[in-house]
């Protein structure tokens, strides 16, 4: 366990890296002529900009544009200067690596989290003070042309939102510099982070343009908890020992195969007996945290289904499966239930279901297979709401249409669902003494063991209840 | 000062260091000599905390250097072998940003900085960007940058490779005296009679182990066998094997001179020179035969060599 005391004596040691390097920084004119040109120039062009468009858009008749305008152009002032704090987080590590000076700086008595508070703090002082320094010059402009001054809570949004900004643009390259073995390296990584960042100020921009000024404040505490991912992923991921070691960046699939397979085949040799008993039950223990977590996730999507249920609720004759239930199994028949080539089918789809999932999963730390994988259970609660409302009862609902095959297709969405956000989160937190890769290896194997030998079992068997139990089930209890 | 039991460190499949033992009391110097690879870098990383041991212990100025990282970091004063300077900062800054690391009060710091650079002959250029040092004033920067905290353990390597002969020998002159200072000190070189010159006790790595270890004079004794005499004459000389043959083995000679090994010097010398002296024969000079550092790192070399071939 990381602890992340930032104490005073902490923070004392950082800020001598910061200072130095902010020193350095502030010598080099590939760093200063940049944040001039955007903290002066750029702002003073932004506020001709919109000084003009203001007044073309007025005289034809549509100011509202010209009104949408002036703040997004606030937002893309504050954000250009930070752009240069990228370039500096990104070579943060590795460029010093390069230089030979890493040696020397990792040899001192200073902690891992010393370092990595004082690099990171170096990266990003810099340009943010540029972009509030940009921010009041085209501020300072607007308010002598137009005599505008924006609301409070909209400049408080643009400074959190630049400020938060930065921190997960220099958090996530202070990652990159950290895993690389050369400064070009950390460059081509760099896409990583400027993708995602390119898109996000996109959808600001519209955000910016609709004027739902609201919607910032959850973009902002969607980056807060980003940065949070990724403060806890560099300090975790930061090993003085791989720092100096790496020389070169490559894909060794032989290794990587030995790292599998070592894990995948454990202690249990050509055993499936042994197999089952040691390796999958070895792997279950590791997840059953995930376990828990995609337990309280599928319960909460339940709840949240149900909740919404009268918000959207569907026409009553909609509900007619359980009211009219003339010649029910003919048309249970009709949708490919009781026959063999029902069971493909599902069975195809929810493994193909799974695969997507997970293959989601492993970009976003977990987050998105667990949300896939709370998605059924939602419309179960919805479609729960949605009988209970038509005056039915939902525990019949469930009992009859989801319980036969749910009993074992649920766990499976949860086994499936708790191994990906192992995965995932094995890039945050590696287990000790592995590297990234090993560790997120280590967690493949895991996630192969538990896919393969439940899972996949759970969903055949889910799929041949849904096909030929659960329909039965629902033509016994409805009657047709 | 450094104590080291059985340290190794694999990376993977690759076993860079293997059992190394040392020990270095504080006013001693050990020198880690080795070709390049033979794992010396890798084990000074692990004397410096930066390093975990796949096994072994290691205690450095009294700290464990597994379980107390930081107070190894800060006990040690270490010259890498890329000194990797701050080129955009000036020499006194570079220091200053060092010392502060260390947690030298600002005094102290700016007193001790002021004698370093003195002592080095470095004063004049300590308001220069580093990046317009030479080589070997980089590397007597470096060397300051690893004295500066005053450390009692001292790990150097390569300390005078960009030098020229007047800064080498200034840097010799530092190194004993931080002897006499009561640290200790590993010195990895590849200049051989500066080891011999500045170290008490050598150590000889290769793929990782140490192949041989101890005293130059024990060193030589137990690779090159027992001291060789060399007897030189003032003219041609004729039968001296015969008079020497109790008391010494010839192991070779000339016209003019003759190498004998005797069981002990001490006894044997005063003997032989008698005998000469009452024989007439003009002894020029007595002395022990040379035997260079770098004949006894060959011969290890070649041992160890043979001893992985059979």
């Amino acid at each position: 366990m990381i602890a992340f005391p930032i104490t005073r004596s902490n923070l004392g040691r950082a800020i001598v890296i910061t200072r130095r390097e902010i020193r350095d920084g502030m010598r080099d004119w590939r760093i200063i002529v940049p944040i001039l040109v955007l903290t002066i120039f750029f702002p003073g062009l932004m506020n001709f900009t919109a000084s003009r468009a203001v007044a073309f858009v007025t005289d034809y008749g549509a100011p509202v544009i010209g009104e949408r305008l002036i703040p997004f152009l606030l937002m893309i002032v504050g954000f250009f200067p930070i752009s240069v704090s990228l370039v500096i987080a990104l070579e943060s590590f590795v460029g010093e690596k390069e230089r030979f000076s890493l040696e020397p700086l990792l040899s001192s008595p200073l902690t891992n989290l010393q370092l990595y508070i004082g690099k990171t703090l170096a990266s990003a002082m810099p340009p943010l003070l540029a972009s509030y320094l940009g921010i009041i010059v085209y501020l300072a402009g607007l308010y002598i042309n137009l005599r505008w001054t924006p609301p409070l809570h909209l400049l408080v949004q643009i400074v959190a939102l630049t400020t938060v900004q930065a921190t997960v643009m220099v958090s996530a390259a202070v990652v990159v510099s950290t895993q690389t073995t050369s400064v070009r390296a950390a460059n081509l990584m760099a896409s990583f982070v400027i993708i995602p960042m390119a898109l996000l100020v996109q959808g600001e921009s519209l955000v910016m343009f609709w004027a739902r000024y609201d919607v910032l404040w959850v973009i902002i505490f969607g980056l807060i908890m980003v940065n949070a991912v990724l403060v806890r992923m560099g300090v975790r991921l930061f090993n003085r020992e791989e720092l100096l070691r790496r020389e070169i960046d490559e894909i060794n699939l032989k290794a990587m195969w030995r790292v599998f397979s070592r894990e995948f085949v454990g202690e249990a040799g050509f055993s499936p007996v042994r197999w089952y008993r040691i390796e999958v039950g070895k792997s279950l223990r590791k997840i059953r945290w995930p376990i828990a977590i995609m337990i309280a996730l599928v319960s909460v999507a339940f709840f949240i289904g149900w909740q919404h249920a009268p918000v959207y609720q569907l026409p009553a004759q909609w509900i007619t499966l359980i009211g009219n239930n003339i010649q029910l199994r003919d048309r249970l028949e009709q949708f490919g239930l009781f026959s063999a080539r029902g069971v493909a089918v599902i069975l195809f789809q929810n493994l193909r279901a799974s695969l997507l999932a997970s293959f989601l999963g492993v970009f976003s730390f977990g987050v998105l297979a667990a949300i896939v994988f709370m998605i059924p259970t939602g419309l179960v609660g919805y479609l729960a709401g949605q009988v209970a409302l038509a005056g039915f009862n939902p525990l019949l609902f469930i009992g009859a249409f989801v319980l036969p095959h749910g009993l074992a297709e649920i766990p499976a969405s949860i086994l499936i669902g708790a191994a990906t956000i192992h995965l995932g989160a094995s890039f945050i937190s590696p287990p000790p003494g592995k590297t990234v890769m090993d560790g997120w290896l280590i967690a493949l194997a895991d996630w192969t063991k538990v896919f393969m030998g439940l899972a996949a079992p759970l969903l055949a068997l889910a799929a041949l209840l849904e096909v030929f139990v659960t329909p039965a089930v629902v033509v016994a209890v409805l009657g047709g | 000062m450094i104590e080291a039991r059985a340290l190794t460190k694999y990376f993977d499949d690759f076993h860079a260091v293997e059992t190394v033992s040392l020990s270095v009391p504080a006013g001693r110097v050990l020198a880690l000599l080795g070709p390049n690879g033979a794992g010396k870098t890798t084990t000074v990383r692990m004397l410096t905390s930066i390093l975990k041991p796949t096994s072994g212990t290691a205690i450095v100025a009294g700290y464990d250097v597994v379980r107390q990282p930081e107070g190894v970091r800060a006990n040690v004063g270490i010259l890498t072998e890329h000194h990797g300077l701050y080129l955009r900062s000036t020499g006194r800054e570079y220091l200053d940003f060092f010392g502060e690391l260390y947690g030298v009060a600002a005094n102290v710091r700016r007193q001790r900085i002021g004698e370093l650079l003195d002592r080095f002959g470095m004063a004049e250029a300590a308001g220069r960007r580093t990046s317009e040092y030479s080589k070997g004033m980089r590397q007597k920067l470096a060397l300051i940058r690893s004295m500066l905290h005053d450390p009692p353990v001292l790990l150097l390597d390569e300390p005078t490779s960009a030098m020229d002969p007047q800064s080498a020998k200034l840097v010799r002159d530092a190194i004993a005296d931080l002897r006499t200072d009561n640290r200790a000190i590993i010195l990895c070189t590849h200049n051989l009679p500066e080891a011999e010159a500045l170290a008490d006790t050598i150590a000889i790595i290769r793929k990782g182990r140490i192949i041989a270890s101890g005293t130059t004079d024990d060193l030589k004794d137990q690779l090159l066998g027992p001291a060789l005499m060399e007897l030189r004459f003032a003219a041609p000389v004729d039968g001296v094997a015969q008079t020497l043959s109790d008391v010494a083995t010839i192991v070779e000679q000339g016209a003019d001179w003759v190498r004998y090994c005797a069981a002990s010097p001490e006894t044997a010398n005063p003997l032989i020179l008698s005998r000469l002296a009452r024989d007439g024969v003009s002894v020029f000079t007595l002395a022990e035969a040379p035997r260079s550092l770098e004949a006894v790192y060959l011969r290890a070399v070649e041992e160890d060599e043979s001893a992985l071939r059979s």
